[in-house]
């Protein structure tokens, strides 16, 4: 992948405990401090989260916007184009889909549409509130009708280690990259090295634990049940090697392959509805390119193709849980 | 239109005859530090902003040597270097980021404007409200030069607008709006210089609208059936009366220009475009195997084997 030589993971260095939203605020703090071309851009942004922004950097570098999502979110690409470097912040992820014409058809097309002439660097932050009766219209996890857009590079990562790196390494990237969080994951701590350097490359794949008898791939906030069913299976002595992809495009194929060339097993656990989801793009790569090295076939535990109900007692088995994640396991074995 | 006929552009081709007035006497009011984003009538345009043009031509042609690599063609010519950030193909697309091109200029205390073209059918788009709110809002140094031709392809601006004076538009986002004769480019220029001066100045943007006729039809080559959208007649006045090129001729004679004088400037853009066309012909088409160059600023490695037996990463 890309850019791998600037972008190195520091093995060792100081670091500090600290949740996952904390540790995506620092993020887009230092690289403000880093680079005064970088301002964030979003509605009510002062309120939630921003005030600290506010503070240091003045109301010049972090701007409220008006309920118009698809043209604040072109202006923040026509900025880009013009040699600034925003971090537009649509808030709620469903409302991403209002500002996906500009996205789709301006950030992602325009470098390659212009034959290079111009670069977009520019970061989309959407927030998935899945959970809580929020209901359809504002519980979605949009990210698998992005990673069918060329052009668009989308991370989604489950730790604050990550969040951070794989944030500021967005910001520095110079192209357009989507950034999908889970809010489940926002409380979630974790050592987040302080080195204001540290980077994760976007692209790459981590193991976050390791496994011999199962291949799981988990995306985004699956992440949380997976590692509760990863454990509750490891007291019985099942072994499964969780893999987080942290970019879901581009996806580290390789370190799938790696993983399932040892277990020759692999289940795809996420949030998102089940039909052309990431889930299906790594089954459908696997099949091609690793299909002699499956003992069993693929399965994927994902969200129903129904939408996201309202009432607690609906919503309560909708996303998958670690009682699915379990016996998916068991049947793969 | 010649290379057209031959077959040698490929894709559709909106020609922007009859808007010249419109498209040059706002351009002349910028300076080459400025910006401007332009729309898939934009032939003129990146012209009248001082765009070569032998790499505007191979690009019609998809060339390699065109200026966006044969990547955009005729609905996207782009020229950064005279500050053409895009043209955009959708209609409306370009008004969001010709703000953000000039929100980026004002946070950074840069003296730039930028000029956003669109026509009558924009301004029935979402981003048109939106983009004018903001612009207003926070007194960007932009101006919005709508080009109305008077239809959208076959639809009329009485049969899609609520309000059919689109300058009058301009009082609900708190900025002037003003209407001139688009075939007059001496009028069109001072309109735009007004506008650009109060964008410097800080004062915000303004709505132009200049109105103006397409003397060919929506594309080159398209066939309408049925009754016709737009009377012969009109089509044939426009034509004949109120050809942007002839009147400022008429008025260049009038000035004291001679006739010779004249036709030495004719003279002169016949041969740029002959040479522009030879350049183009002679410009090699792009090697299949450079498909996936510009998609990012460096290269996926990988990224593209999705053919059986080719292995990722």
């Amino acid at each position: 992948m890309e850019n791998l030589k600037q972008k190195t993971e520091p093995a060792t260095g100081a670091s500090v405990q600290m949740t996952y939203l904390d540790a995506l605020m620092q993020a887009q703090f230092e690289e403000m401090e880093r680079d005064e071309r970088v301002f964030l851009m979003g509605e009510d942004i002062s309120v939630y989260g921003g005030d600290k922004l506010v503070e240091r950097f003045g109301k010049n570098r972090v701007w409220n916007m008006p309920i118009s999502e698809g043209s604040f979110t072109g202006l923040g690409i026509g900025a880009a184009i013009n040699g600034s470097r925003p971090i537009v912040d649509l808030s709620i992820a469903s409302f991403v889909y209002l500002a996906s014409d500009q996205i789709i058809n301006q950030a992602a097309k325009l470098r390659y549409m212009t034959g290079g002439q111009i670069d977009i660097p520019i970061v989309f932050r959407c927030c998935m509130f899945s959970v809580g009766s929020k209901a359809a219209q504002h519980a979605d996890r949009p990210y698998p009708f992005f990673m069918n857009v060329p052009g668009l590079k989308i991370i989604s990562p489950t730790s604050p280690a990550d969040i951070k790196g794989l944030m500021k390494s967005a910001v520095r990237d110079g192209n357009p990259v989507l950034v999908f969080e889970d809010t489940r994951l926002w409380p979630l701590k974790g050592d987040v090295p302080t080195d204001p350097d540290f980077l994760v490359p976007i692209g790459k794949a981590d193991i976050k634990r390791e496994g011999t008898d199962v291949t799981l791939i988990a995306i985004a906030g699956a992440i949380r049940p997976t590692m509760e069913a990863v454990n509750a299976l490891s007291a019985e002595g099942i072994s499964v090697e969780v893999i987080d992809p942290r970019t879901l495009k581009p996806l580290d194929h390789q370190t799938f392959k790696k993983s399932v060339a040892k277990t020759g097993r692999l289940l795809i656990v996420e949030n998102a509805h089940q039909v052309c989801n990431v889930g299906s793009e790594i089954s459908a790569v696997m099949a091609e390119e690793a299909f002699d090295l499956l003992k069993k076939p693929i399965l994927r535990v994902c969200a129903p193709d129904i939408h996201v109900p309202f009432s607690p007692a609906l919503e309560k088995d909708f996303f998958p849980s670690k009682n699915d994640i379990i016996a998916a396991v068991r049947r793969l074995l | 239109m010649r290379q057209s006929k031959a077959g040698r552009i490929p894709g559709s081709f909106h020609a922007s005859i009859g808007q010249e007035a419109a498209i040059v006497g706002a351009c002349l009011a910028l300076s080459d530090k400025d910006a401007m984003t332009g729309t898939h009538r934009s032939h003129g345009h990146p012209i009248g902003k001082g765009a070569h043009l032998d790499a505007l031509m191979a690009e019609l042609m998809g060339k390699e040597g065109g200026i966006c690599k044969g990547r955009g063609g005729s609905m996207h010519l782009a020229d950064k270097s005279v500050g053409i950030i895009s043209e955009s193909a959708i209609v409306g697309g370009g008004l969001p980021l010709a703000i953000g091109c000039a929100f980026s200029a004002k946070i950074r205390d840069i003296d730039q404007v930028t000029l956003c073209f669109f026509g009558d059918g924009a301004v029935n788009q979402g981003t048109f409200h939106e983009s004018l709110n903001m612009a207003s809002l926070w007194k960007l140094p932009v101006i919005f030069l709508c080009e109305n031709n008077g239809y959208a392809i076959s639809t009329s601006v009485a049969q899609s607008h609520g309000q059919p004076d689109i300058a009058l538009r301009a009082g609900g986002y708190g900025m002037p709006g003003v209407t001139v004769d688009g075939q007059d480019v001496v009028a069109v220029f001072g309109a735009a210089a007004e506008a650009v001066r109060r964008a410097r100045a800080g004062e915000g943007p303004t709505l132009i609208v200049a109105n103006t006729y397409r003397f060919d039809e929506h594309n080159f080559g398209l066939v309408i059936p049925g009754q016709p959208y737009r009377p012969v007649e009109e089509v044939e006045a426009y034509k004949r009366d109120r050809d942007p090129i002839k009147l400022y001729r008429t008025h260049l004679l009038a000035e004291g220009l001679s006739e010779q004088q004249l036709a030495d400037i004719e003279a002169e853009v016949t041969a740029a475009i002959k040479q522009a066309v030879q350049f183009a012909l002679e410009s090699p088409m792009p090697k299949p195997e450079t498909l996936s160059d510009y998609m990012f600023n460096s290269p996926l490695v990988g990224h593209n084997s999705f053919a059986a037996g080719l292995e990722r990463n």
